[in-house]
C-alpha cells in the first residue's frame, strides 16, 4: 500500500494508539505516555520518545513497532528520537490506561509515593489497592519486580502475588 | 536497533581540549556503570534468595540503560565513528576508567551490599548535582538515571541494615567487607586532572558540594546498623586514571569474549 498524500499529523497519533507496550500489551503506547512529540513534514514523520527506566529492554522494540505500523500505512519516511529530559513520569500515564492496567492485574502507580521518600529507610510501604479482590490490605515483598518499572506485592486478604507499576515522578 | 539520541548540546561549542576531556569523563562514567552493571549480573541466578536475585538483575539493567546513553554520547564527543558497542567491547582494560571499586568481585552478599552501598552513596549524591550542569546533555542523563540511582541506594542501605543489625554471622560478614572494601571508596571523590578540569568549567560537580550529605548519610545507616563507621583514611586509587587490579582483566575477557572471537558480528 502506498500513500497518495501526506499523512497527518493527528492520524499517525491515532496510528500509535494501536502500539502496545511489548511488556504489558494491555496498554498502549499512548497510555504509556513515553510518545512525547509528533513531527510531520511532508512525507517524512518524526517521533518523539522517551524510555520509561534507562534500561528498558522494550524501547528497541516499541520503535521498531512504530516503524511497521507507519509502514503499514504507506509511511516509509520515519524518524524515531530518544528524548531523556524532561524524564518521564508515571504522571503521563493515562487515566484509561491505570484502569487497563488494573483490570489486566497490575496495580497501577499510587501518585505522590516517588523518588523523595524512598531514602525514607524501612519507611511504611507505598498502600497499594490488590487488583484481583480490591483489599488495600497487601505488603511489599520487593522493590524489584518482573521488570524495571514493577515492584512486587502480595495481597494479604486473597494473598495472591502481584506486580505494582512504581510510581516514577 | 538503536535509537536516536536527540537531546543535544552543540559539541562545537567545546574546544578541542574540553572535548577530549568530557570524552574522557564521559567513558569513565559509562565504564563505571558497565563493569559494576556486569558484576552484578554475575549474580543472575545465583542470589540468595529470589527476590535477591530479581533485585541484582534490576539494578544491573538500569546500570546498563545508563552505560548506554553515556557511551553514545562518548562516541558522539570522540567523533571518530567509533559507536558504542566498539567503545564498550574493544578496549583494553588500560583504556578502561572505572574506579577500583566497581570491578572488585561479587564475594559473599554482604561483599556485594558493602561495594554497592559504597557506589550508590556517591552515585546518588552525584547525580542530584549533575543534573544541573551546564552541559545539557550529561544533565539530561542525570536526570533520568537519579531516578532510578535513589531505588539502588534504599535497596543497599536497608541491606547495610538488616546484615549490621541482624545475626552474628551477618555482622560478622559485614564487617569484613567493609575491612575489605572500605579503602576503594575515597576513589570516587578524588579527582582526576580530567575531572578537575571539567570541575573549574562548571561541566560536572565539585564533589566537595556533596560531601556533606554523603557523610551524613553513611552515618545515619551505619548508626542503624549499629556498625561503627570505618576509620580508615588509607585510601586505593588508580582505576579512573587506567591502573587496575587484576580483577578488570578477567571482566573484560567474558565481556567482550564475543567481539573479540567474532569480530563485527551482530544478533
Amino acid at each position: 500500500m502506498v500513500a497518495t498524500q501526506a499523512p497527518t499529523e493527528e492520524r499517525v497519533w491515532q496510528l500509535l494508539e494501536e502500539v502496545s507496550d511489548p511488556e504489558v500489551p494491555v496498554l498502549s503506547i499512548l497510555d504509556l505516555g513515553i510518545v512525547r512529540k509528533v513531527q510531520v513534514q511532508d512525507q517524512a514523520v518524526t517521533v518523539t520518545i522517551t524510555p520509561t527506566y534507562s534500561g528498558c529492554p522494550a524501547m528497541n522494540t516499541i520503535a521498531t513497532d512504530i516503524r511497521l505500523r507507519l509502514l503499514a500505512e504507506g509511511i516509509t519516511q520515519v524518524t524515531i528520537h530518544n528524548q531523556l529530559s524532561p524524564a518521564w513520569t508515571t504522571d503521563w500515564m493515562s487515566q484509561a490506561g491505570r484502569e487497563k492496567l488494573e483490570a489486566y492485574g497490575i496495580a497501577p502507580p499510587v501518585d505522590g509515593t516517588a523518588t523523595g521518600h524512598l531514602l525514607n529507610l524501612f519507611g511504611q510501604d507505598t498502600a497499594v489497592r490488590c487488583p484481583l479482590c480490591k483489599s488495600e490490605h497487601t505488603h511489599l515483598v520487593s522493590q524489584f519486580g518482573s521488570t524495571a518499572c514493577k515492584a512486587f506485592y502480595q495481597c494479604d486478604d486473597c494473598h495472591e502475588p502481584f506486580d505494582y507499576f512504581k510510581c516514577h515522578s | 536497533m538503536q535509537v536516536a539520541p536527540s537531546d543535544t548540546t552543540a559539541l562545537s561549542a567545546y574546544s578541542p581540549e574540553v572535548r577530549q576531556h568530557l570524552f574522557q569523563y564521559v567513558l569513565q562514567l559509562a565504564d563505571t556503570s558497565l563493569i559494576l552493571g556486569h558484576r552484578l549480573s554475575e549474580w543472575c541466578g545465583h542470589g540468595p534468595i529470589l527476590e535477591q536475585d530479581l533485585a541484582m538483575a534490576n539494578i544491573a539493567l538500569d546500570l546498563l540503560g545508563e552505560t548506554r546513553s553515556f557511551y553514545q554520547y562518548a562516541a558522539e564527543l570522540e567523533g571518530k565513528g567509533r559507536t558504542e558497542d566498539d567503545l564498550a567491547f574493544l578496549r583494553v582494560a588500560t583504556e578502561y576508567r572505572n574506579p577500583l571499586l566497581v570491578e572488585q568481585p561479587n564475594g559473599d552478599f554482604a561483599a556485594t551490599v558493602v561495594r554497592q552501598f559504597l557506589f550508590d552513596t556517591f552515585h546518588f549524591h552525584f547525580l542530584q548535582q549533575l543534573q544541573t550542569s551546564s552541559d545539557e546533555r550529561l544533565a539530561a542523563i542525570a536526570e533520568k538515571s537519579w531516578k532510578e540511582a535513589a531505588y539502588h541506594l534504599k535497596w543497599s542501605s536497608e541491606w547495610i541494615i538488616r546484615l549490621g543489625d541482624g545475626t552474628d554471622e551477618s555482622r560478622q560478614r559485614l564487617n569484613k567487607a567493609l575491612a575489605n572494601l572500605w579503602r576503594y571508596s575515597g576513589e570516587l571523590t578524588t579527582p582526576t586532572a580530567t575531572e578537575q578540569a571539567l570541575q573549574t568549567l562548571g561541566i560536572i560537580p565539585e564533589y566537595t558540594r556533596f560531601q556533606e550529605a554523603m557523610t551524613a548519610h553513611v552515618a545515619k545507616v551505619f548508626a542503624e546498623a549499629t556498625v561503627p563507621v570505618p576509620q580508615e583514611t588509607y585510601m586505593q586509587r588508580g582505576g579512573k586514571e587506567g591502573r587496575h587490579s587484576e580483577h578488570l582483566g578477567y571482566i573484560l575477557t567474558e565481556l567482550q569474549y564475543m567481539q573479540r572471537t567474532y569480530p563485527g558480528m551482530t544478533w
